[in-house]
């Protein structure tokens, strides 16, 4: 039935042994054991999506396959959508996700940029400092914050999410561009200072702009990041109007013992639909963001 | 001078402020700055707020006093507490061998040619990007003790008689909540080991195959080696985010059953916030310190020895 493979290995190196079967060895070596990894990491969205879509008839009838659908129907969003505050938790995610992100990178980026380039003392100190904070989980913090954030009088609102998410936003988006700035050749700027430029406007009109896909990347992670927060977001924020859309889901949709498993799927998915976007059109970025980060050029 | 008038002009009319914006040092405090402080008055100061909190018996009703080590000492005879450490810790070792060997095996079939590679690639990221417990709410359902795909599919294909109690049965509990962790975190360390894979020059390939290397060969003695620091920053990264690991376990059982699924972050969020000793809670959250202060300053000496961080 299928198409006969096109070729896909890689030309014949001088001095190797090409196995006698090599289409043997390609399903062996390569589509088994790629089957298995979508079947293990992208199954259990498969499982979310058939949830969703199913009415509650088929979901709870053991008598049928469970695999797929039979009369799919949207019951589960019109439920999310009518009898729980889902819009409210999605507005609440946005604002959110939307304004940590921007907090994060007017700090982070110009922070970056100086750790990579201005040369002062302390300067290694307070990198290797804002890099060890990227590195203290928020488990580690959640109880005390909740004190520290009704001292401030931002306890039970977004606010208070807003003000905590950039504490490992900045310095992540910090350590990311620190990285970044430094595999930019330097000698644009060092023109620019020459015909007369200061050295914030050398940073803002010629770092920057050259900078754009490491902020770039850096926003998306950022940017999701908050999006999927949970410990912040179920600790410091009760009030069910103020929630986002994680807490939300998991608090409004499993009480003790029930569980409203279509409403949950569904819940879940829409919840998951915007950073899978994000993700799915800025994969090469995200690559090459982590790269940055990861390895000096 | 050839400039423009307004590259002449500009410098004199900015002298007098140009220190501020000018000078490297006066600027380079400026841009770090804000950062410092945020992180002070967020970060610093809380995780001090943790210590007063851990050295006083403070409860969500009472601010208590301070009873200096007490409840530290407490702890280590406390066998719930005993169990969330053991746990803590076969949840942490597994879930990272288990990103190990899917992740570099992953990473190794993405490095490959093959069609919808974009695709797929973006697929097998999804554990990673979507939100952990809206992710975990999936598995939650596969687990669920009537309704089990994962058992459907286990018993009608004849593997098993009867489906595992997948979070029900407190020996196999832990094991699940691993595995669904290992799933979470397989993708970052592919994507990774990917970026790593793919930053190899490709003439080293070249040249180790004139000079006779096989696969096998060209895997032990090119790949790895020049993976390795990636890698390694990837599984420090991991063995951090598992050992102090909120949201799976949180989603999953919450601990239990019979605690048989407690780790540090989910035992201190129950009995710091959910029971409201609060002293308690902050003293076993701070048990994860020596743990994380070890990968910390591995991770520091690596960075300062070579120029990858």
């Amino acid at each position: 039935m299928s198409p006969p493979p096109k070729r896909q290995f890689a030309p014949l190196q001088p001095g190797e042994i090409r196995s006698t079967n090599p289409r043997a060895e390609r399903w062996l070596f390569f589509y088994i054991p790629m089957g298995f990894a979508l079947f293990f990491l992208v199954g259990p969205f498969y499982w979310m999506l058939i949830t969703a879509l199913k009415p509650d008839s088929e979901l709870y009838d053991g008598s049928k396959s469970p695999l797929y659908v039979a009369h799919p129907t949207l019951e589960h969003f019109r439920y999310l959508f009518e009898k729980t505050e889902f819009v409210t938790w999605t507005t609440n995610t946005m604002m959110v996700a939307t304004l940590s992100t921007i907090i994060a990178l007017v700090m982070g980026v110009p922070a970056g940029y100086a750790l990579a380039r201005l040369k002062f003392r302390g300067s290694e100190f307070i990198g290797t400092a804002i890099f060890v904070t990227y590195l203290v989980p928020s488990s580690l913090l959640f109880i005390p914050m909740v004190e520290v954030m009704a001292q401030l009088h931002l306890d039970d609102s977004i606010w208070a999410l807003v003000v905590v998410y950039p504490t490992f936003l900045v310095p992540f988006v910090t350590w990311l561009m620190s990285g970044y700035f430094r595999t930019i050749p330097t000698e644009l700027e060092d023109c620019a200072r020459i015909d007369g430029m200061t050295r914030l406007g050398a940073m803002l009109f010629i770092a920057i702009p050259l900078a754009r896909p490491g902020i770039l990347s850096a926003g998306i992670f950022a940017f999701t990041l908050s999006w999927n927060e949970f410990i912040y977001a179920l600790t410091l924020v009760t009030a069910s109007s103020e929630r986002t859309i994680p807490v939300g889901v998991i608090v409004q949709l499993t009480r003790a013992d029930f569980y409203f498993w279509g409403p949950l799927m569904a819940g879940a998915l829409l919840g998951s639909v915007p950073v899978a976007i994000v993700y799915s059109f800025f994969v090469d970025q995200y690559a090459s963001g982590l790269t940055a980060g990861a390895v000096k050029g | 001078m050839n400039a423009t008038p307004n590259a002449t002009s500009s410098p004199r009319r900015r002298r007098d402020l140009s220190w501020l914006i000018d000078n490297e040092r006066t600027l380079g405090y400026m841009l770090v700055a804000p950062v410092v402080i945020l992180l002070v008055v967020l970060v610093a100061y809380p995780f001090s707020v943790a210590i007063g909190y851990a050295l006083s018996d403070r409860t969500l009703a009472d601010p208590g006093v301070f009873v200096g080590l007490d409840n530290f000492v407490e702890l280590f005879d406390n066998q719930i507490y005993l169990q969330t450490l053991r746990n803590t810790f076969i949840f942490t070792a597994g879930s990272v061998a288990l990103r190990l060997c899917f992740g570099v095996g992953l990473a190794l079939l993405l490095n490959e040619t093959f069609r919808f590679r974009r695709f797929i690639r973006s697929a097998v990221l999804l554990p990673w990007i979507v939100p952990t417990v809206l992710g975990t709410m999936a598995w939650l359902w596969m687990f669920n003790p009537n309704f089990s795909v994962l058992n459907w599919m286990l018993v009608h294909s004849g593997l098993m008689d009867q489906g595992f109690n997948w979070l029900t049965n407190p020996d196999l509990a832990l094991f699940s909540v691993t595995l669904v962790n290992a799933w979470r975190g397989t993708p970052f360390m592919a994507i990774t080991v990917l970026a790593g894979l793919q930053a190899i020059p490709h003439d080293l390939y070249d040249a180790s195959a004139i000079d006779g290397a096989g696969k096998v060969q060209r895997f032990r003695y090119v790949t790895l080696p020049l993976v390795m620091p990636v890698l390694l920053t990837a599984l420090v990264l991991s063995i951090i985010w598992t050992f102090s690991d909120f949201g799976i376990v949180y989603g999953l059982t919450k601990g239990g059953p019979m605690n048989s699924t407690h780790v540090l972050a989910t035992l201190s969020y129950q009995q710091g916030l959910a029971s409201g000793n609060i002293g308690e809670g902050a003293a076993i959250s701070l048990t994860m310190l020596p743990v994380l202060f070890v990968l910390i300053i591995w991770q520091l000496r690596r960075i300062r020895r070579s120029t990858v961080i």
